[in-house]
């Protein structure tokens, strides 16, 4: 034991140093340098102002814009305080918050039969994304509340739908700030 | 009395009784505490006994459900320790018989060295190197060595062979054991063991297991199966605290039942009994093992190194061919040959008279009566034959007999040169036949494979185990009888250096050696073999050094020691399996049953549909008790084998001691718990 | 459960069928100190390293000097993580500011880096530095991942030498395993990882102004290096609290393949190295076959059973044919969400895309009772390899007596010596798993800590100790582990988990290396063949399931029962 006295506190310096320091610190020059929007979150610019990171979801309540799914990060798409609900399946809090939800997207107009994602907290608290099945349902509340014909938020839905890559690898899905972004581009462009 | 024991079936009435009270003996927990499993069962049934009493006094309408409970906690540690009296009963009536030669024996001491004077004096005062005199009629007093005389003993005291054997001083067969019987003539014994270590002393002591020490084997299995008892103690104690989460209280007694049935009752409660009944098995072989840890270690082998001769031919050569020279015919050659062999008493001449007799009809005639000169065959010129008239004919060594003719080889006839090569070349013995100075040809000698040991050594092949044949013939003779007789390879001219040499280098490759002897000269090869087995009719130091004596004397007897030491581990390790995959079927019989109370919904776990949680727990601590009894016919008999590959044995016992262990739990306690509910026990 | 799910835990499959072969005899060529095309460049800084501290990389060591050089550098590692998290306000690189971390707090994540298991009771974006990021947790993803590696080493070294003294040097293993082994593969991850848009940065947070309006703060900072080394070493602690489920640790579909590929890449190869150095690639494969099919029962299990979905949140209007999505990100869905959680948990990750706590009674059975197998499937870097080779142990021993021999695993008797430290090792899971959770269960200050009530509860705690003991990190995360209850026992667990079993198991190393190995014959049990891959797969369920039934018969078996039947707590 008393010859590994030695190695032990010289190897756990020195691994410090290689690993704790030289890797990170080269690994973000390398980043800062070659992904340099990556490196630093993925950031949406809109007339100079960051909105958002294109990885992170953010939260959306007005009824003019496409709503993600329930959040139980902080209040609710807080980016300091990323988390799950973490209820477990017979929990009572987590039927009388689906409850809730549900009421609340049957009071926008909604019928149909809710796709799961709709009223469900997603493991980070921060999905930036929701299915088409739930970007469809909100179609008519957006149209009406921007005062837009149905079939040009629903052609606008249809062209943000990102598809599984090469057909297989991952979900179906509608990433919200950028399904916004281009909603509200909509709005503005003369073209409308 | 050996062969008594063989008649003596497992459930003997003889053997019943006292084992009954032997079960209740070792109910003892001095004595259980060797057997960690049983002894915890014990203790659990104790604490449960003491629950059942306060029910008994507190709460009685309990007292029915923990009584029962205690009651099959008591049975499941009778039945184990039954099992191993059943098992030890067979010895101890074996061992009862020896003690009682024994006592009976006394020894007349000599007062010196030379000289017949003696004191008559008690067997048990004679100490080594004590000379005792042993007459016609007496009953040898201990082990030892002749160092005078010669007698003819009868050994059946240790043997079952009733045939006398000769004792004599000096050689092979010197060696005499406590016990026999002197029949004939008179010996001087230098006494070589202290009493209560003599032959007759281990054996009893192995026959009772009073000794028996664990093996290896049965210490790591232990180890597995107490492991195996700590971790269900973990998953039942703990259990009264999860299921506190819950609001459930477990009781104690329920709790018990549980760990019990979890635990290995079933190999714990029959790995004693499993090996006894081993060395039981081989005890009615007629072979005694000096430990429990040789017989294991037979189980093992990997190589067996066999003496060619007595054990793979018979022990002599024998005459198979005539081959004449052109212009002999067949028949003159093997008349002249018998002619030549009449003088030749050993049993090679013998062999060449009965040949002759058997191909071509020739009957033995009296050479004398003939007028001829009988020439007897002497080690020392190597030939024999007969003058008979004008006819000089002799059968011998081909270069005595080249130079009785007065030939060089080189001038010898081809064809009779060629005979003898053909001869040498398969690895037989020529021997050359003339008259005067005209060779005749040439009597072809062989060892001659005993019938069916092809197949034996097949069988062992299969097995995984190397043979090694040992004979102190040169290589091509030896090549040649190898593969007649289908050794993988052999040792030629083998002196007792080499083999030990040739022990030392397999071992230090890794492989367990077995091999058999008899000779003083094999002794430190048997030391040094893993299994060494000496024969009985051996030298007292081959006896001390291997680690078994066959009593019947033959060296074909390794290949059952071998059997049955793997016999032994099949059986432990298939019991073990069948007790480990018990568990899961009790598991769905007792869990549902405890928390159906508090969660109803976990009755779809109860797929075996048993009538109440209670009688659940009865049925299943009773089919716990049961299936040891079931079994003890099993562990005494052992699992069956077949010499078949280690896979294929794997896989049929896996099949039916694994998947059967699986099945077989379910259906037994359904078929109880239908017994519980139609006797209203619950 | 779709066509395109299955395609995408079948291209996993054959990626790292792909990938075992050429690295399993990399690695194998780097502990039996043959050059590699990285030596080169390596050896210097190896040179270095051995001369600073003072190390003969010729001297080799008993497993008794081997096991003290690890708990040695596990003590030194402990006290100057320790340290750097408790002064860490006193140290550079705190962008936030935050504050020393609490005495029970700062042990428990000490513990729970140096074992491997990245157990987190705090969250990272709140609670810790870069530097405590960088210098303290980061290095330890490398060093304890290297350090299970050489412990794997040596044991491997057993069954490959015959009558010999020692098992190697550990501070040659541990440098070789680190240098050539975890830090090329994790430098080329990081680099994919900042390509598909991990942060990277030594900031520790950025602020944008939402189309609503609203400040939304980010987390960001060094996370792509973090990611790589907490994939690879399988370590699993998140740079974020959300860990993998976070879209700056795991944005999209194929950093989540890498991700869950980089958890098996190591270890399954480490597996082929066994083969390769024990000179039986069969037995490499027999082994991996095992782990293979274990592992993708559990998954499809999991896959299965959340599919099914929650019929209480069915019944208030949610279409069920999305599965159960609480606790999911859509776009890894079902299917990469059960794959994640079960190669997390197969192996000894812990790191999660989706939150297990959250699954459906039998979705969450499955993780924990993978991780009560023991982690092998094919578990921790290293630590899978050994805890495997205890479970063969027992399998030949139990049935190995069947064929009539005294049972042999790859030449080498298994006797009792071997059967002690193996039981011992076995019951250090059960001791601390169902001890603790017994415990804590009859104590109402820890039974206050649980997130949901009823057997969840229940299976809250339990998962907490299985994670612990089992050195995995994941959580039913319901439960508030931030007390000083939690953070000592857990901490303990995660002690007892990973040098209480190690201790025994490089005690087998020490007598199986010193035995000659017996050649094979006809009469030896075949280790390398079907009939003992389906023996193992047995002894592993019987053994796991037998210890750890009652217990998940009262969480998440009695709570499935009880979902479909509708009822809450």
């Amino acid at each position: 034991m008393l010859q590994s006295i030695r190695p032990a506190i010289a190897m756990t310096a020195l691994f410090t140093l290689l690993l704790g320091l030289a890797y990170p610190l080269a690994m973000t020059g390398i980043g800062q340098t070659a992904f340099p929007a990556a490196a630093n979150g993925s950031l949406i610019v809109r007339e100079g102002v960051a909105v958002g990171s294109a990885l992170v979801g953010q939260n959306f309540s007005e009824p003019r814009y496409f709503w993600p799914r329930p959040s139980a990060a902080g209040a609710g798409y807080d980016g300091m305080a990323s988390s799950g609900s973490n209820l477990g399946p017979t929990s009572q809090k987590l039927k009388d918050r689906t409850a809730e939800t549900v009421a609340a997207l049957r009071d926008s107009g909604i019928s149909a039969p809710l796709p799961a994602d709709a009223a469900t907290a997603s493991g980070s608290g921060l999905d930036p994304d929701i299915s088409p099945a739930y970007a469809r349902l909100q179609v008519a509340r957006v149209a009406a509340a921007r005062a837009l014909p149905d079939d040009r938020v629903a052609q606008l839905v249809e062209q943000s739908v990102e598809t599984p890559l090469f057909g297989f690898l991952g979900e179906e899905r509608v990433n919200v700030l950028k399904l916004n972004l281009a909603l509200d581009a909509l709005a503005s462009s003369p073209a409308n | 009395m050996a062969t008594k024991a063989k008649t003596l079936s497992i459930l003997d009435p003889a053997l019943l009784g006292p084992a009954l009270i032997g079960a209740f003996r070792k109910l003892d927990p001095r004595q259980l505490v060797r057997n960690p499993v049983i002894f915890v069962t014990e203790i659990v049934a104790v604490v449960v006994t003491i629950m059942f009493v306060r029910d008994l006094l507190s709460v009685p309408s309990e007292a029915a459900f923990s009584g029962q409970i205690a009651a099959w906690l008591w049975f499941t540690v009778l039945f184990a320790t039954f099992a191993e009296a059943v098992a030890e009963g067979r010895g101890k009536a074996q061992a009862d018989s020896l003690r009682r030669t024994k006592s009976q024996l006394v020894a007349k001491r000599l007062k010196s060295g030379e000289g017949m004077a003696y004191d008559t004096v008690p067997a048990t005062d004679l100490r080594i190197g004590n000379v005792v005199l042993v007459e016609a009629g007496d009953m040898i007093p201990g082990d030892g060595e002749v160092v005078e005389g010669v007698a003819s003993v009868n050994e059946s005291a240790i043997t079952g062979e009733s045939a006398p054997v000769i004792r004599e001083s000096g050689g092979d067969r010197s060696a005499v054991t406590g016990g026999t019987t002197v029949l004939s003539d008179w010996i001087k014994v230098r006494i070589s063991t202290m009493p209560g270590e003599t032959f007759v002393d281990r054996m009893i002591a192995l026959i009772e297991g009073a000794k028996r020490q664990k093996t290896p084997n049965e210490i790591a299995l232990s180890i597995l199966l107490s492991g195996l008892t700590l971790v269900f103690l973990i998953a039942v104690a703990t259990l009264s605290g999860l299921a506190a989460y819950s609001g459930t209280i477990v009781g104690i007694t329920v709790l018990a039942a549980l760990f019990i049935t979890l635990i290995p009752t079933t190999i714990g409660g029959l790995l004693s009994a499993i090996g006894i009944a081993g060395m039981d098995r081989l005890i009615r072989f007629n072979v005694i093992a000096t430990s429990g840890r040789a017989v294991e270690a037979a189980g093992d082998v990997d190589t067996l190194l066999l003496d060619k001769t007595g054990t793979i031919t018979f022990g002599n050569r024998m005459a198979t061919e005539f081959l004449p020279v052109p212009g002999v015919s067949e028949k003159d050659l093997a008349e002249a040959a018998q002619l030549a062999s009449l003088a030749d008493e050993t049993p090679e001449g013998r062999s060449i008279v009965a040949l002759a007799k058997a191909d071509f009809d020739l009957a033995e005639r009296d050479v004398i009566a003939l007028g001829g000169k009988p020439i007897a065959f002497s080690a020392e010129t190597r030939i024999s034959g007969v003058d008979l008239g004008p006819r000089s004919l002799r059968k011998g060594a081909v270069d005595a007999i080249l130079r009785f003719a007065g030939l060089a080889a080189a001038n010898a006839p081809q064809a009779f040169n060629a005979a003898v090569e053909a001869v040498a070349r398969t690895g037989g013995t020529p021997l050359g036949v003339a008259d005067g100075n005209r060779l005749l040809g040439v009597v072809h000698l062989k060892d001659v494979v005993k019938p069916g040991i092809k197949d034996r050594f097949a069988e062992l092949r299969a097995m995984g185990i190397k043979t090694v044949m040992v004979t102190g013939d040169n290589p091509i003779t030896a090549a040649a009888i190898a593969s007649e007789a289908g050794v993988d390879t052999f040792l030629a001219e083998a002196t007792p250096e080499q083999k030990l040499d040739y022990i030392r280098t397999e071992q230090k490759g890794g492989r367990l050696i077995a091999m058999a002897g008899d000779g003083t000269n094999d002794a430190p090869a048997l030391a040094q073999a893993d299994v060494g087995v000496a024969m009985q009719t051996g030298t007292q130091a081959a006896r001390e050094a291997g680690n078994m004596v066959d009593l019947d004397s033959s060296p074909t007897k390794l290949i059952q020691i071998v059997e049955i030491g793997k016999q032994i581990l099949m059986t432990r390790g298939s019991l073990t399996t069948f007790s480990i995959a018990n568990d899961v079927a009790k598991y769905f019989a007792i869990i549902p049953a405890l928390f159906v109370v508090t969660y109803p919904q976990l009755n779809a776990l109860n797929i075996m549909g048993l009538t109440s949680p209670r009688s659940a727990i009865l049925s299943a601590i009773i089919f716990n008790a049961l299936v040891i009894v079931a079994l003890i016919p099993l562990a005494l008999r052992g699992v069956s084998y077949k010499p078949v590959g280690a896979a294929a044995l794997l896989r049929r016992n896996l099949l039916v001691y694994g998947l059967g262990g699986l099945i077989v739990p379910f259906i037994g306690i359904k078929l109880v718990d239908i017994v519980v509910t139609a006797l209203h026990l619950v | 459960m779709t066509l395109m799910g299955w395609l995408q835990i079948g291209l996993m499959v054959a990626a790292v069928a792909l990938v075992v072969k050429p690295l399993g005899i990399y690695m194998a060529r780097v502990f039996t100190g043959e050059r590699t095309f990285l030596t080169p460049v390596l050896s210097p800084v190896e040179t270095l390293f051995y001369g600073i501290s003072g190390v003969d990389r010729k001297r080799e060591q008993g497993w008794l000097g081997y096991t003290f050089a690890m708990l040695a550098f596990a003590i030194a590692g402990f006290v100057t993580l320790y340290l750097i998290l408790r002064f860490q306000d006193l140290l550079p690189l705190n962008p936030q500011g935050f504050a020393g971390v609490a005495p029970d707090l700062a042990f428990n994540t000490a513990v729970s880096f140096v074992t491997n298991t990245n157990w987190q009771s705090y969250a990272g974006e709140s609670t810790m530095s870069n530097f405590s990021q960088m210098a303290g947790l980061a290095v330890h993803n490398f060093v304890s991942g290297a350090t299970g590696i050489a412990l794997a080493m040596a044991l491997t070294r057993a069954f490959m030498r015959s009558g010999a003294e020692t098992v190697g040097n550990f501070w040659v293993d541990l440098t070789r395993a680190t240098l050539y082994i975890l830090l090329p593969i994790a430098i080329l991850i990081t680099i994919a990882f900042m390509a598909l848009g991990l942060p990277q940065t030594l900031d520790g947070s950025v602020t944008v102004t939402t189309l609503e309006g609203a400040q939304q703060t980010l987390a960001i900072g060094p996370i792509a290096s973090q990611e790589a080394i907490k994939q690879l070493g399988t370590n699993g602690g998140g740079f974020l609290n959300a860990n993998a489920a976070h879209p700056f640790e795991n944005p999209n579909i194929i950093s989540n393949f890498i991700n869950i590929f980089a958890m098996l890449a190591v270890g399954a190869s480490l597996v082929y190295s066994f083969g390769e150095m024990v000179k039986n690639r069969r037995q490499g494969w027999a082994i991996l076959s095992v782990m293979g099919i274990l592992l993708l029962t559990g998954i499809c299990f999991i896959y299965w059973a959340e599919t099914y979905g929650n019929p209480i949140l069915s019944s208030l209007g949610l279409d069920p044919s999305m599965g159960n999505m609480e606790g999911k990100e859509v776009r890894f869905g079902q299917a990469a969400t059960a794959l994640y959680a079960g190669v997390t948990t197969g192996v000894s990750d812990g790191g999660v895309n989706g939150m297990h706590g959250s699954f459906t009674g039998l979705g969450g059975l499955v993780p924990m009772f993978l991780i009560q197998l023991g982690e092998i499937l094919p578990g921790g870097v290293g630590s899978g390899l050994y805890g495997m080779l205890v479970f063969a142990v027992l399998a030949v021993f139990v049935a190995g007596l069947m064929v009539g021999r005294t049972p042999e695993l790859l030449g080498k008797k298994i006797e009792a010596r071997e059967m002690k430290y193996a039981m011992l090792a076995v019951l250090v899971l059960p001791l601390s798993i169902l001890g603790f959770t017994a415990l804590s269960a009859v104590l109402p200050f820890a039974v206050s800590s649980i997130g949901t009530g009823g057997p969840h509860g229940l299976s809250e705690i339990l998962y907490a100790f299985t994670s612990a003991t089992g050195n995995n990190g994941s959580a039913f995360g319901g439960l508030s582990a931030n007390t000083p209850w939690f953070n000592t026992t857990l901490g303990i667990a995660m002690l007892l988990g990973r040098f209480a079993y190690v201790v025994p198991v490089m005690a087998i190393a020490g007598s199986l290396v010193t035995k000659t190995k017996v050649p094979a014959s006809t009469g030896t049990f075949p280790t390398d063949r079907p009939l003992f891959v389906g023996l193992l797969i047995g002894i592993i369920l019987i053994l796991g399931g037998l210890q750890f039934f009652p217990a998940l018969a009262l969480g998440p078996i009695v709570e499935h029962f009880l979902m479909l039947a509708g009822q809450t707590f």
